[in-house]
């Protein structure tokens, strides 16, 4: 799998969703996605790429295409 | 009474008590503000008291206390068919809302909130009623419990004592004001002369943080999933040089995580107190003492001033010894009058007598803390609410969907024999407004039943 499937799948499967607009995705802008998904959410990202993340990066994980950016402290590039 | 810390609140002058981003208002401008909202209303009036961490929703609850008007306390974001259901049921006269929760006329404004008047009669109620607060209002259900004014000013005067709260003390708001825990960190800052610094925002917020920085939070408290979030922001490495301590409520935090927080709080010269407690004993049954945290780690504590505790074993006889697993029992003045589940029950009077059975098995170790072993009754703690499996199993039932409900805290499993797993959960989480990542789905053929038609639970397929 590629990381961008990586990427792509925690999203989906933290938040169930099929087929999203994913560019459009953003914390508190679906109802999934509040501070109990994203913590989720991180998790699931984690696991995916072990890493760890530190404190301002989750909270700066604002958005699906904001997190790419975030990632690429990580050496995950998307 | 005029000892009732809600009618002294005067006496702080020019302390600030709310803090909003853009804000502050002075007890002495608090004070004249609640007074000038309660006097559109009758005493003893019911309102619905829709509520949010502002300003206006802080001055419409004291002003309800000081004028002995009864506010049934609901979230701002109380999912609408359920908010109509209770307004049916209950028939407030009052709404007191923020001002885009509802589109109709108002009586009066102040602060972005408004009151809204039914034309509903004022219902007949016990004269000791003071505030109704959901249980597992997260259900949806119509149950509220029946808190009186000696029971919020007393276990107020307890928790101030214990934590030791300071005029001093500045305390974030982290946790809605219509959930117990929430209410009685209001309530306790404001008995104490000290500041409550108002926000909406949670831990994964940068404005959150931005907020408490610049308000220079001394304490918050917490659930133990939000602890878990905690943990994940590494927050025993931020600095935060204004903050005293932290308090845990809501559910078991578990051994593992109260050490590490006890003990990352102690190193840093801070402190962490677990406490324990529920709606029914207005809030708060027991602690464990900061200096206790990573000694006594996994334990709920010792009872409040003014409370203390009984185990009961299976014959109904209290155990003496150390170490024997009984039902935890409460007693004390914070006892709730009881349940109402309808407008005729506001009249109820009450039906503990300062007795609580919790529906928790605990035991007491040989220094007389206590520890939490087990449930009596089948409910789960998610998120910090008590979510009841019975009254979820009803709700899906009314849907046409069969389920038995079982699970751990923060994750409920629901069997069910319908296929249409994504819709239970899509219907359950937006009944009980919590992420649908606390629920999941296992579909069986028949739910198993003994020949009375009682759900079999141990006979449910291993997940």
């Amino acid at each position: 799998m590629t990381n961008l499937e990586k990427y792509n799948q925690a999203f989906c499967e933290t938040f169930q969703l099929e087929n999203p607009d994913f560019d459009a995705l953003q914390y508190m802008g679906i109802e999934q996605w509040d501070s109990v998904g994203h913590m989720s959410l991180v998790a699931a990202l984690e696991d995916a790429f072990d890493i760890m993340m530190d404190t301002d990066d989750i909270i700066d994980f604002s958005s699906y295409a904001k997190g790419k950016e975030i990632l690429k402290k990580y050496e995950v590039e998307i | 009474m005029d000892n009732f810390f809600w009618n002294n609140l005067a006496q702080f002058q020019d302390s600030v008590a709310l803090m909003e981003e853009s804000k502050e208002i002075t007890y002495a401008q608090l004070d004249k503000m609640a007074r000038e909202i309660s006097s559109h209303m009758k005493e003893r009036s019911l309102v619905f008291c829709i509520c949010k961490n502002t300003i206006g929703a802080v001055a419409g609850y004291v002003g309800f206390l000081q004028k002995r008007i009864v506010p049934v306390m609901l979230s701002h974001t109380i999912d609408r068919t359920l908010y109509e259901n209770l307004v049916n049921i209950y028939k407030p006269q009052f709404i007191w809302c923020p001002n885009d929760f509802a589109d109709n006329l108002p009586l009066y404004e102040k602060e972005n909130y408004k009151l809204i008047e039914t034309g509903t009669q004022e219902p007949a109620m016990d004269e000791e009623l003071a505030v109704m607060l959901t249980t597992s209002g997260s259900t949806g259900s119509p149950k509220f419990v029946r808190q009186t004014y000696i029971n919020i000013q007393s276990n107020t005067e307890a928790i101030v004592e214990y934590l030791g709260i300071i005029p001093e003390d500045r305390a974030i708001t982290t946790l809605p004001m219509n959930y117990t825990y929430g209410l009685s960190i209001v309530q306790s800052h404001l008995m104490a002369g000290a500041r409550l610094v108002l926000t909406e925002k949670s831990f994964f917020d940068r404005g959150f943080w931005d907020f408490f920085k610049e308000s220079q939070a001394t304490t918050f408290g917490a659930v133990p999933y939000t602890y878990q979030m905690l943990d994940k922001l590494r927050f025993l490495q931020m600095d935060l040089p204004s903050l005293r301590y932290i308090t845990q409520a809501g559910g078991r935090l578990g051994e593992e995580l109260h050490y590490k927080f006890g003990l990352g709080m102690r190193q840093k010269g801070k402190a962490l107190v677990v406490m324990y407690g529920a709606t029914e004993a207005t809030a708060r049954m027991s602690y464990v003492p900061a200096d206790k945290a990573v000694e006594k780690a996994g334990s709920i504590g010792i009872a409040i001033p003014g409370g203390h505790f009984e185990l009961i074993d299976v014959d109904g006889s209290v155990i003496h010894e150390p170490d024997q697993v009984g039902e935890l029992v409460y007693y004390g003045p914070n006892v709730t009058l009881g349940y109402a589940e309808s407008r005729e029950d506001l009249n109820k009077g009450d039906e503990r007598k300062g007795r609580l059975e919790t529906g928790d098995m605990a035991k007491r170790d040989k220094d007389g803390f206590y520890y939490v072993v087990g449930r009596k009754k089948r409910f789960l703690k998610i998120y910090g609410n008590r979510v009841n499996l019975v009254e979820v199993e009803d709700l899906f039932s009314k849907e046409g969907f069969e389920t038995a409900c079982v699970g751990e805290d923060d994750h409920m499993l629901i069997y069910t024999t319908s296929n249409e797993s994504d819709k239970l959960v899509e219907f359950i989480s937006s009944k009980t407004g919590l992420n649908r990542t606390a629920f999941s789905v296992k579909h069986i053929d028949e739910i198993p039943h003994n020949e009375s038609g009682k759900v079999l639970y141990s006979q449910l397929p291993v997940n």
